[in-house]
């Protein structure tokens, strides 16, 4: 069977040749006629339709987007707001830049298309800190919009007004996570807020209702409506609608983003077809299909079990569907659809105290079990590639990563939970193996042998 | 809360017992009502919920029910089924509702425990033998009580700043820090002084003070209070003396009307710190720090401890014989103290029926704080009013007595803790009168005083105050006074037996308010002293609520009837 030949409308026209990031190359190429659609129907109907498309977050957790719409808190009157996420710092995740830098008015006609859906006051863009010339691209994006009364007061003479501000990040991770975002937005430390009860729809920036929505998830708004609910959700398949761009990083021959159906491929066709396999000699050990968070999976694994929709499945580790629930039923997730691929010439172990490094220099501190076992975890597999090993460290680590998991504000936790979980269970005899590997000679060479990306 | 303002009871089920507790409360207080403790670190009742700490994990489960019908959903055996929740919740962030089921010693609920108590000491210093927290730590408690009892961490512990001033009373441990935050919760919720906060992230979080601040306000020393660890220190008691060798006496502080509870701890007989005590409708959990230094005046040098008779130090028998001299012409005065306690206004009150003296009184005012440092300065000012000691609110001086002496006929002066000059009176006014000083410190009336009748200081006595909030409230002597002092209202009560030629009775504060409850008219009527709970009691005013009071609204408090401040008064007072 031939591989999937990739879909893409959100990034259809971002690389193509002679497409600039300006409006009027976003206006000859249909721009904002749908944002003029939009201001001429009910803000409730487009609701409607997004929940009709069964489209989910594209920033991590995918939860379907016309849901999280519906838990707006209406009733108290306050002002509403709209976040575009675009904090994009899940190592492995390189997706919404693609259309930050080259197609920056998808994303405001899909924001401001939205926006008027929820009826919200004002919209901010989060963008992530290291994006210099993204946050420049957007602001002079929006204020040729602006100009042209796309965005703004009185979006084309509708009578709805609504500003989109671009603030600049704060250059942590867990800006990204939504409630972190929205404390740091208010211009505090981003620590993230306890749920119940600030839940963003209810209590969210300025104790305001708001929504917060990725990067890709607020342009597919703009596709939704082009295309009408129901044909959205003819792409990809049940539950697993529209596309999704995929980032393959790691020891692949073409690694890139890709823009597929939903289930149009497989793990497998992904690495092996669209990405060119892996470097010559070399066979598959490892893949963390969806950002660093996401676990492990081995490359010898199979699954089995039944889907939602009754068919059974076993699968190989290349047989997984890229789609939302594909890597679910595998036991893992496609969160920010970030693929990481590791051939055989990966030592396991450092691999971890690479992703442990990340985590413990990420947590923002504010609870106990997350600083503390981040930081722990770190620790440990440091001195296991320094020399020290143990081979009750393997235990150690499984067993600090479960005091951590489901015990935390935030969803933090559970992302430096799972690598740890993941990587030991599934290698636990290389993290073994390590206790028995001599010390090297000099003690002082023990960082430096260490590959701390 | 229900429409009559009775707190509506619901029942849940805790640790498979039912129980009945006030709904809108969370799950630490819901079990503490019925004896079981939820360790936490970060909650604090007087403060917002954090959730950071993560101790106060529970399980939780509610009963099911259908989510279409609202129909509860029933198991096998006709009971509604419980849906647990498969993740702990936190104590602090988890309000009751009707039926919950709550497991505090669950196998889940432990687990989350000891991970806790492990991650919360993996960077923690070996600091115990030198922590001034040790003997009160929360950390060092629920170690005990929670930990695994053994450290499964063989890497290095982080290492940060250790004596950190944070102000010119509190200093920081960095290293002993867990992070809760209530300190700084505390800067920006109660004293409104925005701080404190953490830099840099992770486990290296470490507190500090916003660049070009410091902890300076006058609450700065409540942080050390609430931090439940050894991390913030009083500057003043960091090294002086461990906890558990300090004896607790209840008192009030006297820094002002707003009556705060505290605990006086002292070490044979040594004053060592204040520190508050909470009641919920007068000070919380807080104290001012200006108040944790009154203790430091028990051992001034200005402290009057000998009983003096016309310049010579004499026995208190000499000193009464004289003073009952003195007033046994009738062209006398009293000045009365806001700083008195009810039973000695009550007792001067006395005195001067059977003297037909008249009493004058001088209020001492500021600014307020709007927290516990009231405009009114002194700790009794109602009780002045309540024993009938002066039938007017005061104002800031004692011209009416300059007038009475200006006419020349007053022969002898009864005053009690006033610097007369301080207060409007000249050295020329006095001249011809006799003076009989009662107070605690030399001052310049006490130095021109023909008898000297050296007084307790609050911390040496025990007696009843009545707060702004027309709260009658005890406190108990906590150190022994200078030899050879006894209480003033003994001394006032011999005086004033002496004076009818009687031998004084033995007097006990309990059989001194049998007389005091007789006062016909006053809101202290029917009061025994035995039956004033430890948090006081809540006086009717009745028609003292009218009266021209000078605090403005403030924590537990709200003036009612505040009319216009006592300041602009003084030309009104001029008969
Ligand atoms: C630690 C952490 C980091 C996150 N970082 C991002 C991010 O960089 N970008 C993003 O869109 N969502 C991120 N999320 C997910 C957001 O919290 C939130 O779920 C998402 O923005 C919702 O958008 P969606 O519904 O469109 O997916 C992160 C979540 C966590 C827990
Ligand atoms: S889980 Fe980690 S990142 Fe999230 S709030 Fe807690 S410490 Fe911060
Ligand atoms: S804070 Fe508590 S546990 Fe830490 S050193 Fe002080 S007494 Fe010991
Ligand atoms: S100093 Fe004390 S109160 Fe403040 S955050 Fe640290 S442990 Fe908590
Ligand atoms: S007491 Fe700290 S999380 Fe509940």
């Amino acid at each position: 069977m031939a591989v999937a030949k990739e879909k893409r409308i959100i990034l259809k026209y971002a690389d193509a040749k002679g497409y600039s990031n300006d409006l009027p190359c976003y206006l000859e190429h249909g721009g904002y006629d749908m944002l003029k659609k939009a201001v001429k129907s009910k803000p409730e109907d487009i609701c409607e339709e997004v929940l009709k498309s069964g489209v989910r977050g594209r920033g991590g957790a995918g939860f379907p987007t016309g849901m999280k719409w519906k838990f707006l808190d209406r009733k108290s009157g306050k002002p509403i707001y709209l976040i575009c996420n675009a904090d994009e710092s899940e190592p492995g995740t390189f997706k919404d830049r693609q259309i930050i830098y080259k197609d920056p008015h998808q994303l405001i006609e899909g924001m401001m298309i939205s926006a008027y859906a929820i009826q919200a006051k004002q919209a901010f863009i989060y963008i992530r800190a290291e994006f210099f010339e993204g946050a420049r691209i957007l602001d002079r994006a929006i204020a040729e919009a602006k100009a042209k009364k796309l965005c703004g007061d009185n979006v084309l003479g509708s009578g709805y007004s609504c500003d989109i501000v671009v603030h600049r990040g704060a250059g942590a991770y867990i800006c990204g996570e939504e409630t972190g975002l929205i404390e740091s937005l208010e211009g505090k430390r981003p620590n993230p807020r306890i749920k119940p009860p600030y839940f963003p729809a209810v209590l969210g920036v300025y104790q305001c209702p708001t929504i917060v929505n990725n990067v890709e998830t607020l342009c597919n708004v703009k596709h939704i409506l082009e295309m009408g609910a129901d044909a959205f959700a003819q792409l990809g398949i049940p539950n697993n609608t529209g596309t999704r761009i995929w980032c393959v990083s790691g020891q692949v021959q073409k690694p890139g983003y890709f823009e597929f159906e939903c289930g149009a491929l497989t793990l497998g066709e992904m690495i092996y077809d669209v990405c060119g396999g892996l470097n010559p000699g070399r066979s598959l050990k490892a893949v963390i299909p969806g950002g660093s968070s996401a676990k492990v999976l081995r490359a010898d694994e199979r699954f089995t079990g039944t889907l939602k929709d009754g068919t059974d499945f076993d699968w190989g580790v290349t047989d997984i569907p890229l789609d939302f629930d594909g890597p679910i039923a595998a036991g893992t997730m496609s969160g920010s659809g970030g693929i990481i691929v590791m051939d055989d010439s990966v030592d396991i172990v450092e691999a971890l105290a690479n992703v442990n490094a990340f985590y413990a220099h990420e947590s923002c501190g504010q609870c106990t079990p997350c600083r503390e076992g981040s930081l722990w975890m770190r620790k440990i597999t440091t001195r296991m590639c320094s020399g020290g090993a143990r081979e009750e460290d393997s235990d150690l680590l499984v067993s600090v990563a479960n005091q951590i998991e489901g015990r935390t504000i935030c969803a933090f936790g559970e992302a430096a939970a799972w690598p740890t979980q993941s990587f030991v269970a599934k290698f636990k005899d290389e993290f073994i193996a390590k206790a028995n590997q001599p010390a090297p000679d000099d003690d002082a060479e023990g960082p430096a042998r260490l590959r701390l990306i | 809360m229900s429409g009559n303002g009775k707190v509506d009871m619901i029942p849940i089920i805790l640790n498979g017992e039912e129980v009945e507790v006030p709904s809108g409360i969370n799950l630490i207080e819901a079990a503490q009502i019925h004896g079981r403790e939820i360790p936490h670190y970060c909650y604090h009742p007087k403060l917002t919920v954090a959730g950071n700490c993560r101790m106060c994990l529970v399980e939780m489960g509610m009963p099911m029910r259908d989510r279409g019908t609202g129909e509860p959903v029933l198991d096998a055996d006709g009971n509604q089924k419980i849906g647990w929740i498969p993740k702990p919740v936190i104590g602090c962030g988890t309000n009751v509702a009707p039926g919950m089921r709550v497991n505090t010693d669950s196998p889940l609920a432990k687990d989350s425990r000891e991970g806790i108590m492990e991650f919360l000491l993996v960077n923690h210093p070996l600091d115990c033998p030198i922590c001034d927290q040790a003997g009160e730590c929360r950390l060092q408690e629920f170690a005990m009580d929670y930990g695994r009892g053994y450290s499964r961490f063989v890497e290095r512990k982080n290492v940060k700043p250790k004596r950190t001033r944070l102000g010119p009373r509190v200093t920081l441990d960095d290293e002993r820090c867990i992070l809760c935050s209530r300190c700084i919760r505390f800067c920006q919720e109660v004293a409104k002084d925005d701080v404190l906060g953490f830099v840099d992230r992770g486990s290296y979080s470490t507190l500090t003070c916003f660049p070009g601040k410091e902890l300076s306000n006058n609450y700065s020393l409540n942080t050390v209070d609430i931090c439940p660890v050894g991390a913030l220190t009083s500057s003043d008691f960091r090294f002086k003396m461990r906890v558990w060798f300090l004896k607790e006496s209840p008192s009030i502080c006297t820094e002002s009307s707003s009556g705060a509870n505290t605990l006086v701890e002292s070490r044979e007989g040594q004053i060592y710190r204040i520190i508050p005590r909470r009641n919920d409708v007068v000070n919380d959990t807080w104290m001012t720090d200006s108040g944790r230094e009154l203790f430091k005046q028990v051992q001034s040098e200005s402290r009057l401890t000998a009983h003096r008779s016309d310049g010579a130090e004499v026995t208190l028998d000499a000193a009464v014989a004289r003073s009952v001299e003195l007033l046994s012409n009738d062209k006398i005065a009293i000045v009365g103290s806001c700083n008195s306690t009810v039973e000695e206004q009550y007792l001067l009150r006395k005195l001067a029926d059977q003297t037909k003296a008249e009493t004058h009184l001088s209020g001492h005012f500021g600014d307020d704080d709007g927290l516990l440092l009231s405009a009114d300065r002194t700790p009794n000012l109602r009780g002045a009013l309540a024993t009938g000691m002066v039938k007017k609110y005061p104002s800031d001086n004692l011209k009416p007595l300059a007038l009475q002496l200006g006419k020349g006929d007053l022969k002898t002066l009864l005053v009690v803790n006033e610097d007369l000059f301080a207060l409007g009176i000249t050295k020329e006014q006095i001249k011809k009168a006799k003076i009989i000083y009662v107070g605690t410190h030399e001052n310049e009336t006490s130095k021109m005083a023909d008898v000297v009748l050296p007084s307790l200081t609050v911390f040496e006595k025990s007696g009843t105050f009545i707060n702004r909030n027309f709260r009658l409230q005890k406190f108990f002597q906590a150190v022994p006074g200078p030899a050879g002092l006894v209480p003033d209202f003994l001394v006032l009560n011999r005086i004033a037996s002496e004076l009818l030629g009687e031998v004084a009775e033995s007097l006990g504060l309990e059989s001194l308010w049998k007389e005091i409850g007789k006062l016909r008219t006053s809101c202290l009527k029917g009061i025994a002293y035995r039956e004033i709970p430890s948090d006081g009691l809540a006086l009717d005013p009745g028609k003292l609520a009218d009266l021209p009071y000078v605090e403005g609204p403030a924590l537990n408090f709200s003036p009612s009837k505040v009319k216009k401040a006592v300041k602009a008064k003084p030309k009104a007072a001029k008969v």
